[in-house]
């Protein structure tokens, strides 16, 4: 079964000159349909095979000296994880930054259309757009597409005027202020780590620390086997976000959870020692 | 689960709503505050999808702005009331916001008055009404307890008898609610209930 596009064609169709170039090719624009009697069911099915980025995990909390903002970097299509450093903060303009979870090319896609009309909101007001201001303008887009398959759970952290900013946006056309947020399988996990050592008044290191661990945690032990991801923490600041570090989920594990060998392994060493 | 019910008094009517954000099993705010104030004798409890909830209820209080600035006059209770139908009912056979709707105002002329309007578009003029989950509680518990010519004391003691109600029954109770009130001089909030605060338990 066929879709004949044809019509939609300005230029001339090709002619079927008949030379071997265009063998296989039909003379006709088309593409081909699925082979299938219910078709609903087969998009959504094919939906499905590429929607979910699984194993994700996003966070983001404001605190005395900004907004902390955190993402693992596994990108994954079905079971097959196809990258491992994949950059799922991204950096809206100097002074905001959004989080990715869900579907990849939704999120970047509508990130980069908000980092669009964020620059025209500025250069047509003459100063930077708010957080409150952007974080609408995408609920907004996403809200009007609600229902048609779009796949987006993100974050917008950011400092304007009114000072740190954090919302968290998703594309059933939910919208959230809060101090703090995380998006994605992982997110449980992380909720229980960030509500554990969650203060306000926060050092950025320390706010680091949670940060890391709370991904580290929730990646390495719940969340998936993976094994080298690496964690980027990015804060926000009066004078702009600042990347922070990428850490590797596996050492960082080590880090927080050394292992230490049990009584019978040292005996058994000392044991072949002597 | 969502728990949104109102009741009118001598003289004020109150609404009450659970403030819990939910996707799943997560709750990822525990104080957004579902009760919108729509001008100044007027509440509007909505509880329904997120996105719906908020974008149907600015777009009404914003109509509500519009007409005043047009006229000079601010929409009656009932008007408001009406209109908010209305625009459900238009909506039904498009693409219908799934909210429930409690609209509570205080007029010169009628004095207090409470709505209840549902996502398929029902109006319903009330004394006491209540959506959710939590509503099976509620209004039992009005039914008990409920009289014409409550005051303010007494419809917050029948509050926190419903609040409690709820969180002792109710498996997928929400911890925090928010208590407005609008009577002859305005809408405005009047107390949090809250044993959750900010994710960290204050109550053992």
């Amino acid at each position: 079964m066929k879709l004949d596009t044809s019509g939609l064609e300005s230029t001339a169709p090709l002619f079927g000159t008949r030379s071997e170039l265009l063998d296989g090719f039909s003379a006709t624009p088309s593409f081909e349909l699925p082979n299938t009697i219910n078709f609903d069911g087969f998009q959504k099915e094919a939906i499905q095979m590429v929607k979910p980025a699984k194993g994700t995990t996003t966070l983001a909390f404001i605190f005395k000296e900004g907004v902390m903002v955190a993402a693992d970097s596994r990108a994954s299509m079905g079971g097959y994880i196809s990258s491992q450093s994949v950059k799922k903060i991204i950096e809206i303009n100097p002074y905001m930054l959004g989080t990715m979870a869900g579907g990849a090319a939704d999120c970047q896609f509508w990130h980069r259309n908000l980092g669009i009309k964020c620059r025209l909101h500025e250069l047509a007001n003459k100063r930077r757009i708010s957080v409150t201001g952007a974080s609408k303008l995408l609920a907004n887009i996403l809200y009007s597409y609600r229902g048609m398959g779009l796949s987006v759970g993100t974050m917008i952290a950011g400092w304007d005027e009114t000072g740190p900013g954090l919302y968290y946006v998703d594309s059933e056309g939910g919208r959230l202020k809060g101090t703090r947020f995380s998006v994605g399988s992982g997110s449980p996990y992380a909720y229980g780590v960030l509500d554990n050592g969650y203060r306000y008044d926060m050092s950025i290191e320390e706010a680091a620390e949670l940060k890391l661990e709370g991904l580290s945690i929730m990646q390495h032990l719940r969340d998936g086997a993976m094994q080298h991801s690496v964690m980027e923490p990015v804060v926000e600041l009066l004078a702009g976000w600042k990347k922070l570090s990428g850490d590797d989920v596996g050492e960082l594990h080590y880090h927080y959870y050394p292992v230490t060998p049990s009584t019978v392994e040292q005996e058994m060493i000392e044991v072949a020692g002597t | 689960m969502e728990c949104v019910f109102g009741l009118v008094g001598n003289g004020f009517s109150i609404v009450v709503a659970d403030t819990s954000a939910v996707h799943s099993i997560l709750v990822h705010k525990s104080n957004e505050d579902k009760i919108m104030v729509l001008d100044s004798h007027k509440l509007i409890a909505a509880s329904g999808e997120p996105g719906d909830r908020v974008q149907f209820t600015e777009y009404i209080q914003k109509n509500v702005a519009l007409y005043q600035f047009r006229n000079g006059i601010p929409l009656t209770t009932a008007a408001a009331a009406n209109f908010t139908r209305g625009e459900l009912a238009t909506a039904l056979r498009k693409n219908p916001y799934s909210v429930n709707i409690l609209l509570a105002g205080y007029d010169k002329e009628t004095g207090p008055s409470l709505y209840y309007v549902d996502y398929i578009a029902t109006l319903h003029k009330v004394d006491k009404g209540a959506f959710g989950y939590g509503s099976y509680f509620s209004l039992s518990m009005m039914d008990r307890h409920y009289h014409s010519g409550m005051s303010v004391e007494e419809a917050i003691d029948l509050v926190d008898k419903c609040i409690l109600e709820i969180r002792s029954r109710l498996v997928v109770a929400p911890p925090n609610f928010v208590i407005k009130i609008v009577d002859k001089d305005g809408a405005r909030e009047y107390a949090w209930r809250e044993s959750v605060k900010d994710g960290v338990a204050t109550l053992a």
